[in-house]
């Protein structure tokens, strides 16, 4: 069975997380009225560049963990919706999904919303970098200072996912 | 004491280790390792206000006490997704 929530090399599709997320054991799969996947691509441009390719490294542990506290935020803010969250590491090419998110609920805005907090919250405090190799170099990418606690960083999330 | 200190992504690259192992006086707390390590290191004072960290892989903060064995790691910002 495909885990709900997983970090690896394999390619990721959209596939796997919807099948991930509709085969919950103890979960009644025939309440659900929604499923909204999500995949994160990589782009050929970022900030005026031209990107050959992503390298993704992440700190794995703590990045399952942060994970399992999206999942359980989740399970808190929009109490009928169920996640899964598969992100890839490795050497990706462009076009490539780094990233592939699916969550299921009885109706479909809070599925959509789901969605969109878990790729805003990953972004915010999951321990996984890029490092982006353009033409004339490379760079590691730095966004947002990872503070799981930060009740602001998860407030902004919740409001660009109910937007 | 004796702690494990893992870097990630561009500090790695500025200490060129992953692993380090490092030696600190009882009472230490996590930012004590870190800056012990931006004195080695003169490129990572830079990170101060933007590391996070961790202590045996849970989010910790800089104030949080260590112990002997520890496995310590500094987190740049975060560019998943």
């Amino acid at each position: 069975m495909t885990p709900l929530l997983r970090i690896g090399r394999d390619t990721l599709d959209v596939e796997c997380v919807a099948t991930a997320v509709s085969a919950i054991p103890g979960r009644d799969a025939g309440a659900d009225g929604a499923v909204v996947t999500f995949l994160g691509l990589v782009r050929n441009h970022n900030a005026g560049r031209s990107v050959r390719y992503l390298e993704y490294e992440a700190y794995e542990p703590l990045a399952v963990k942060a994970f399992e506290r999206i999942a359980a935020e989740i399970r808190v803010r929009w109490p009928g919706a169920c996640l899964a969250l598969h992100h890839r590491i490795g050497r990706l090419e462009i076009g490539e999904a780094s990233v592939a998110i699916a969550a299921r609920s009885p109706h479909r805005g809070d599925a959509y919303a789901a969605c969109r907090y878990a790729i805003e919250r990953v972004k915010q405090i999951v321990p996984i970098w890029k490092r982006e190799f353009f033409d004339g170099g490379d760079v590691w990418i730095e966004g947002a200072t990872a503070n799981p606690d930060d009740e602001q960083a998860r407030a902004e999330a919740e409001r660009a996912a109910c937007a | 004491m004796r702690v494990t200190v893992r870097l990630f992504a561009r500090l790695r690259d500025i200490t060129g280790a992953s692993e380090l192992t490092r030696e600190c006086a009882a009472g230490s707390t996590i930012g004590d390792v870190w800056r012990q390590l931006a004195g080695e290191f003169p490129e990572l004072a830079q990170y101060e206000r933007s590391i996070s960290s961790a202590v045996n892989a849970d989010y910790a903060r800089m104030s949080h006490a260590v112990r002997d064995g520890d496995d310590i790691a500094f987190l740049p910002p975060v560019s998943g997704g």
